[in-house]
């Protein structure tokens, strides 16, 4: 995931200093090597204290479980110490708090592309089916292909893909209109889900009942041997799109502004679309369908970062303190018994999204 | 609805040839299942039965599991027809809008707290769940088509998550209910069904006879005023009707999507432009996809069956997908 770019204000070159004052006062310049960018002062304090809110919850994560670690006893077992109580932190714990951070950073990333370009806060892959069209693909993974890892990820990139690129062809030709596509994808949505739901009960008993615990999408029982090539993608895609996030933020103030910049509009937004499928598939496969974070993150991360259109990194950075939150909770209600962190995440989901609804019909 | 009026004559026509087709498949519904009998036998077991076990197979399952699938789909079909003529939007279905979601989630709540033992209990119950969802949806979704679906789509996910919750949580009361959040019609057979059978047919000839006010109504406020039509009680009316018969058909066979949506779709566009002969097809049509869904559903699986809900969002979703690029470019 990337990591906020240390703000290191070069003391020896005030000059630069000026300049960047007259456009805006509460401006920073970063430089690093010959690379430099203006960064908000208001993003770098919400980026870091974001950042401590997910080191504090992941610190929970690890400290919570049946038998309670204490914080000293979680850093012994991060620094050496093998054996004893220290493999459930190491090889239980840590996978699954790792794995709440990355894969809630990247169902935000996907989350804040997919609202862009929709320009619809509802347009997130969760609500448009790209989840349930990913989950299709790992589905039939599993039950017609031997399922293997590589297999999982291809098959749910796959089944990603096909699902965008349909609601993409099936809601155009009748104006921009982003509710429209948005419709279009709940009912492409519905039609995977009872898909899904008949892949799942025409399987193998193992089966089913691992990929039913799997249907509201969980994070439990994930351990290192599921979780180091999706981290490895994740990581390469958010790279990805943090190279491409000037150009989308350029784009998210309108096409004729980004045009007019030099941006050009049709390959940015496509490359856009296949980092943010390739990143909610890539969670699905391993998780199951996640909801509410790809539509939730965003908005939340917006606000607290005050910028315009919705920018990319606050929703990561939400989108992981959001599922290791969400993830928490589902361990801790109904103990010893763990939830799937999707049924919670859906509970909440779904108030968000009509409380947004319920907003905007106010505010005519 | 851009052609014009059939005549009258053309019209039983079609009404006559749905009534066949609900025929055939009615029959071939009972016949078909984990044990399959053949079409003459289910006839010869309703007209002369003798006590054989394909007969009593015939008699005590499939018969009133068809029973059920008819009412439930004349429910559906004629709320969907309602809510669409009501709120002039042909997205709007009972099941999309969240109301049997809601009325599904109230027995599953009102059954863990001891109201449901009578039929009238849970009938209540399935209604008043229905009302309190009906009312919640439209006061945050109204405005537009679309915002109401999403905002019926919202509720019904909200109702999924916490009643999965639920389940999981006190398992012991709620696990028997696992039946409320998917619509399914296997098992319930067995459960006593005369009441809300009753309920769905008195709700559908009142439906019946609200379709010739309905139809001055579609032709838009004033224009109803101005023909004398009372809008308020047609509309308060109309409103009753759907959440009652939305409400009883998910307290026989659970929450259903889609069914509401696909046949108004069919019978408006068979009926042209008059909502009495599109309630009266749609009436007819509804059990014939119901009764379909839950034969397929009784097949698709090797073991066991798929609940009929399934079947119907499978195939209700490309409706959807369709009923928005046919009228979403005018309307939205």
């Amino acid at each position: 995931m990337p990591t906020p770019a240390v703000p290191t204000p070069d003391p020896k070159t005030p000059d630069v200093e000026t300049p960047v004052r007259a456009v805006a006062p509460s401006a920073l310049v970063v430089r690093i090597g010959p690379i430099s960018a203006l960064v908000e002062r208001r993003t770098l304090v919400m980026a870091s204290a974001l950042t401590l809110v997910v080191l504090g919850l992941a610190l929970v994560g690890l400290c919570y479980g049946p038998t309670w670690a204490s914080p000293a006893k979680v850093f012994d077992a991060l620094t050496g110490a093998r054996g004893g109580s220290n493999v459930v932190i190491r090889e239980w714990r840590l996978p699954r708090v790792l794995a709440a951070v990355a894969f809630g950073a990247a169902l935000g990333a996907a989350g804040a592309v997919f609202q862009n370009i929709t320009r619809n806060p509802m347009g997130s892959p969760d609500v448009i089916g790209l989840d349930a069209g990913a989950y299709t693909g790992a589905l039939i993974a599993i039950t017609v292909l031997s399922g293997s890892p590589a297999q999982l990820a291809l098959s749910s990139v796959v089944g990603g893909l096909l699902t965008a690129a349909a609601v993409y062809l099936l809601s155009a030709g009748g104006g921009t209109s982003g509710l429209r596509l948005v419709v279009i994808g709940i009912a492409v949505n519905a039609t995977l889900t009872a898909l899904n739901s008949w892949i799942v009960l025409r399987s193998e008993l193992e089966v089913a009942i691992a990929a039913v615990g799997w249907n509201a999408g969980s994070l439990n029982g994930v351990d290192w041997a599921d979780v180091t090539v999706p981290f490895a993608i994740i990581a390469v895609l958010l790279v990805l799109l943090a190279v491409q996030s000037r150009a989308a933020q350029q784009s998210a103030l309108g096409s004729d502004v980004a045009v007019t910049t030099g941006v050009r509009l049709e390959p940015l937004r496509l490359r856009l679309v296949l980092i943010g499928v390739c990143c909610t598939a890539t969670v699905t496969a391993v998780a199951g369908p996640i909801a509410f974070i790809a539509l939730a993150a965003p908005q939340i991360g917006r606000r607290l970062a005050g910028a315009p259109g919705i920018p990319v990194l606050p929703a990561a950075l939400t989108g992981a303190a959001l599922l290791l939150g969400a993830d928490l909770v589902a361990q801790m209600l109904l103990q010893p018994v763990s939830l799937p962190v999707g049924v919670i995440s859906t509970a909440i989901g779904g108030c968000y999204l009509m409380w947004l609804l319920a907003k905007e019909v106010r505010r005519r | 609805m851009k052609d014009a009026r059939r005549g009258p004559g053309a019209l039983t026509a079609v009404l006559i040839t749905a009534l066949a087709v609900l025929a055939v498949v009615a029959v071939v519904s009972v016949g078909v299942g984990a044990h399959a009998i053949p079409p003459v036998d289910v006839v010869r077991a309703l007209v002369a039965f003798d006590g054989s076990s394909d007969h009593v197979v015939v008699r005590d399952i499939r018969v009133p599991r068809a029973v059920l699938a008819l009412g439930a789909g004349a429910a559906l079909a004629a709320a969907g027809v309602l809510v669409q003529v009501l709120t002039r939007n042909p997205l709007a279905e009972p099941g999309v809008l969240g109301v049997t979601a809601g009325s599904g989630f109230a027995i599953a709540v009102g059954s863990a707290l001891g109201l449901t033992a009578s039929a009238v209990g849970e009938l209540v119950v399935a209604v008043l769940g229905a009302v309190a969802a009906t009312l919640l949806v439209y006061s945050v979704g109204r405005g537009s088509p679309l915002r109401l679906v999403l905002t019926g789509v919202a509720l019904s996910s909200v109702l999924a998550g916490v009643s999965l919750g639920l389940r999981l949580m006190i398992p012991e009361v709620f696990d028997k209910y696992r039946f409320w959040s998917v619509g399914s019609l296997a098992g319930r057979e067995q459960a006593p069904s005369a009441l809300p059978l009753a309920v769905i047919a008195v709700g559908v000839v009142c439906a019946l006879l609200l379709g010739r006010q309905l139809d001055v109504i579609a032709l838009g406020e004033s224009a109803a005023h101005g023909l004398g039509a009372s809008v308020t009680r047609v509309r308060a009316a109309s409103l009753l009707l759907i959440t009652v018969l939305a409400g009883t058909a998910t307290a026989i066979a659970g929450p259903i999507l889609f069914v509401g949506l696909m046949v108004p779709h069919v019978a408006r566009r068979l009926a042209g432009a008059s909502v009495p002969w599109a309630m009266a097809l749609a009436v007819v049509l509804g059990p014939v996809l119901l009764l379909v869904a839950d034969t397929a559903s009784r097949v698709l699986l090797p073991t066991g069956e798929v609940p009929v809900a399934i079947v119907t969002a499978f195939l209700g979703g490309p409706v959807l997908v369709w009923a928005v690029r046919r009228y979403g470019a005018a309307a939205l």
